[in-house]
């Protein structure tokens, strides 16, 4: 059975408007990516889907996305202004709006992002309520919420190391609520996201790092702290 | 074991055995289910009220435009109105639940309550009963607090999303949380509240969710008015121990039902009623983005 909602889901949450999956969602997308991305981008194509490609600018999709970017919360008032915040710091935006993407969910967006280090692909659902879903991160599917702490890791796709990663996360006494695997081909490179009830050393993150099968490590601590 | 909302007779039930106020069972819910603190609990309650009396004050003092043009401060034009159609009060409930409604319509900071697009209602309500009754903060924390007892039940059995439920389900829903808010902050017994709460929602039944553009502007805002009058006159009633006749549960079911046979296109799809008008479709073509890359129908992205 789905969980109980909170008193603070029907006095809540307090949130810039208008809606939350117009603008609160769209936020937590965005901080996801930017989260992904390990710093605030230099340059970012967004691209808005189905229901969004239309509504994006009415319901201020626009300005929340680049809030999330910018880490902003989904409570935090500057994201009515965000549109001039992000150029103010520098931040080199583009809006798409595309229609009839039939595999993707009514309100997807997809953030291409490049940073003096590096550059990533987070596709997200808003799914009404505030709550998102990561589908897509660096061309691999997924499948996560970021509501608890995620790692992302991409690695070799060798036995055992899904069976590893669960060891060396239970002994940092973890609880993994859910866990997805993705890969691109047989013995090729695989995705594998863990959803943790509790957050996790850095030390277990620096040991998994240098695991020599591992190729990355992204880390995503609760979106909403 | 707390109380789990699924019945108004229960709840009933429970405050009658163990002798609590109504609000007493949805903490205790809220801290076993929740795991949260009492303080916690309180902390947050005050937390939501301040943001919903900083809403109504910024909607009554700031300029309120929508990116649409729909939204044009009608909130401020109310207020200084010079004639009040009934009293001072009822023109302050009415140009405050614009207010605060108005403020979600451009971007700012509210309490869905219990959704985004019924942020105005509890906040117009309830500052209206505080300032005209003198009450404590406290009490109208407990009127939060019921409120949200209200919203369980009716999430449960019925449906607080315009999508789902179409707009009896928004801003009725809200509209049913503050007549029990109401009631309970002026000293109603546990009957008198749940009483309003079926009053409010016999009232409110029916009512389609249709907004202009789909943009929650049109008739949302207008809505967020009426339904804080709504819930004004059913908590009127209910004190008056005036019977709604079909139990509060039988109420809440007729709307689960009423949303269940409710047409798509009155579901927030912005395909029918208001959204559907000439009007409503011309505003539709200035405001919503007309330039899209359309995609082959068969190869999606990928
Ligand atoms: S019309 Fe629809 S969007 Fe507007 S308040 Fe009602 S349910 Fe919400």
């Amino acid at each position: 059975m789905s969980e109980r909602s909170s008193v603070f889901d029907m006095i809540g949450p307090v949130m810039i408007g208008p809606s939350s999956s117009h603008t609160a969602g769209v936020v937590r997308i965005g901080r996801v990516a930017r989260k992904i991305l390990g710093s605030a981008p230099k340059e970012a194509v967004i691209t808005f889907y189905n229901s969004f490609a239309r509504t994006f600018e009415g319901h201020g999709s626009n300005r929340a996305i680049l809030g999330g970017l910018m880490d902003f919360h989904t409570d935090d008032e500057r994201i009515k202004e965000a549109l001039d915040l992000a150029k103010e710091q520098e931040i080199n935006y583009k809006f798409r709006s595309v229609g009839n993407a039939n595999t993707l969910h009514p309100n997807t967006v997809r953030l291409f992002l490049k940073s003096d280090d590096g550059q990533t692909e987070v596709v997200g659902e808003s799914r009404g309520g505030g709550v998102i879903r990561i589908r897509e991160v660096n061309g691999f599917d997924c499948n996560f919420t970021a509501s608890s702490h995620t790692l992302i890791v991409h690695a070799d796709d060798q036995k055992g190391s899904i069976a590893f990663i669960s060891d060396v996360l239970s002994h940092d006494d973890c609880n993994i609520a859910t866990m997805t695997v993705s890969r691109k081909g047989k013995n090729d490179l695989a995705c594998l996201v863990f959803e943790m009830d509790s957050g996790l050393k850095p030390l277990t993150l620096e040991y998994i790092r240098n695991l020599n099968w591992v190729r990355s490590v992204i880390y995503i601590p609760d979106i909403d702290q | 074991m707390s109380l789990l909302f699924d019945s108004f007779e229960e709840w009933r039930t429970y405050c009658q055995e163990e002798d609590k106020p109504l609000f007493e069972p949805v903490l205790r819910y809220e801290r076993e289910q929740k795991g949260k603190s009492e303080e916690e609990i309180w902390n947050g309650l005050g937390k939501a009220y301040q943001v919903m009396k900083d809403a109504v004050q910024t909607g009554l003092t700031k300029e309120m435009n929508s990116y649409s043009g729909m939204i044009q401060g009608g909130a401020r034009k109310v207020a200084n109105h010079p004639v009040p159609v009934l009293s001072i009060e009822f023109q302050r409930l009415v140009a405050r639940a614009l207010a605060a409604k108005e403020v979600n319509s451009c971007m700012g900071k509210v309490v869905a309550a219990p959704t985004a697009g019924a942020s105005g209602i509890l906040p117009g309500t309830l500052v209206t009963l505080q300032e005209i009754h003198k009450l404590k903060d406290q009490t109208i924390l407990e009127g939060l607090l019921v409120g949200a007892g209200v919203a369980l039940i009716l999430e449960k059995r019925a449906s607080i999303a315009g999508a789902v439920g179409g707009c009896q389900a928004e801003t009725g829903s809200a509209a049913a949380m503050a007549s029990a808010a109401i009631v309970y902050a002026l000293g109603g017994t546990v009957d008198q509240a749940f009483n309003a709460v079926a009053i409010t929602i016999q009232c409110m039944l029916g009512l389609v969710c249709d907004p202009v553009a789909g943009l929650v502007e049109i008739p949302c805002v207008v809505r967020n008015a009426s339904a804080a009058a709504i819930a004004n006159s059913s908590a009127q009633i209910a004190l008056a121990d005036v019977s709604p006749v079909i139990p509060v549960d039988e109420c809440v079911d007729a709307m689960g039902e009423i949303g269940h046979s409710m047409e798509a296109k009155y579901k927030e799809t912005a395909e029918g009623g208001l959204a559907a008008t000439p009007t409503g479709q011309r505003i539709a073509r200035k405001v919503l983005i007309q330039d899209i890359e359309i995609m082959d129908d068969e190869v999606s992205e990928e």
